[in-house]
């Protein structure tokens, strides 16, 4: 190994710290879908199908978040439309 | 009353009934009356672990079977005295557990011992859930590494909402994290997450690491429980572990590299 090979190793982030950071992702992610109730995806699904009988759309263009605060629940409902030709 | 721990861990093959044995050992070491339970129903190891498969003869599903008593089904420890085992039914499916079964043998069970280990297996499934339900602590056992990790965090997250505490809105099962298999010269050299990496992750309190060792295969290859080999620095880790358990401060050890001297590498020691 080079003494450039060596430098470029140095630089590259240790496999422990791509472990850490991919973990912090994908557990923060999984915690959030946690606490959403069972019926969510099912439900999302069917206003899916309501929403394509009139207008054609895929399946990534409804987002659905559910808010907790203290004393209330906020369903949030956001569909992108397609372009009006 | 007993004390109902958990030890689980979601993924298979990081060390739940290594560390079930060892913690249920050094708790009986200290003179409170313990049982540790085999949940892994249709594969059971428990047993293999801690010496006593030939004396199995009735077991856990048995007991709620009522086809034995408790006092036939228990294991009475050879070595460590205020120790028992319950173990698992090794050719049923993990149906024949139901709540009202399990909780009947662990309300007999809380009117005789102090602690009860229930050795949870691995999985999220219906044996896991049964594992943890009447939990009062939860011991969560993890390796260093991503899919335990990851696995990990699930079964916090059925801790917090499957268990009976959390479904009758009392207060939350208590959570400790035991680090198992840990390479501190990896850690070193950034080929492993560190301790202080999975604390951030999973944010729970650390009640151990117990570093890689040899010593916890010749254990299980003698049906030994590894906590009895004080020369070891896996038993005593677990040690450690348990003293913690028990409210005690230990600082945490073995997670240096040990720079082997002149002498010893010289004799290859």
């Amino acid at each position: 190994m080079g003494i450039f090979d060596y430098f470029k190793a140095k630089r590259a982030p240790s496999s422990a710290s791509v472990a850490k950071d991919r973990l912090q992702i994908i557990v923060a992610h999984e915690r959030s879908k946690r606490h959403q109730p069972d019926y969510l995806p099912q439900m999302q699904q069917e206003i899916i199908d309501v929403i394509r009988k009139y207008v054609e759309i895929g399946s990534e263009d409804v987002q659905i978040q559910l808010e907790n605060t203290d004393d209330c629940s906020v369903l949030e409902l956001n569909v992108t439309l397609p372009e009006q030709n | 009353m007993a004390k109902i721990i958990v030890v689980t861990s979601g993924k298979g093959g990081v060390g739940k009934t290594t560390s079930s044995a060892a913690i249920g050992t050094g708790i009986a070491l200290k003179g409170h009356k313990t049982v540790i339970i085999d949940f892994d129903v249709g594969l059971r190891n428990l047993d293999l672990i801690m010496g006593c498969e030939r004396r199995v003869v009735y077991d856990f599903v048995n007991v709620i079977n009522k086809e034995a008593t408790l006092s036939q089904a228990l294991i009475k420890d050879k070595r460590t005295k205020d120790l028992f085992i319950l173990p698992a039914s090794q050719t049923r499916d993990k149906d024949a557990l139901t709540i009202e079964g399990v909780q009947a043998v662990l309300d007999e069970l809380s009117k005789e011992f102090e602690y009860i280990i229930c050795d949870s297996p691995a999985g999220i499934e219906k044996g896991a859930q049964m594992a943890l339900y009447f939990a009062d602590a939860a011991i969560v056992v993890t390796n260093p590494e991503v899919s335990s990790v990851r696995d990990s965090d699930r079964i916090l997250g059925i801790l917090q909402s499957k268990s009976r505490r959390a479904e009758e809105g009392k207060e939350p099962i208590e959570e400790h994290l035991l680090l198992t298999r840990y390479h501190p010269e990896r850690v070193a050299i950034g080929e492993m997450l560190s301790v202080s990496d999975v604390e951030d992750i999973l944010a729970i309190p650390l009640l151990g690491v117990i570093p890689e060792s040899e010593a916890v295969l010749k254990a299980s290859n003698q049906g030994t429980p590894v906590i009895l080999d004080q020369e070891s620095e896996a038993g005593l880790a677990y040690t450690d572990a348990v003293d913690r358990l028990m409210g005690e401060e230990r600082p945490l050890r073995f997670l240096e590299i040990q720079k082997k001297g002149f002498f010893k590498r010289l004799l290859g020691g």
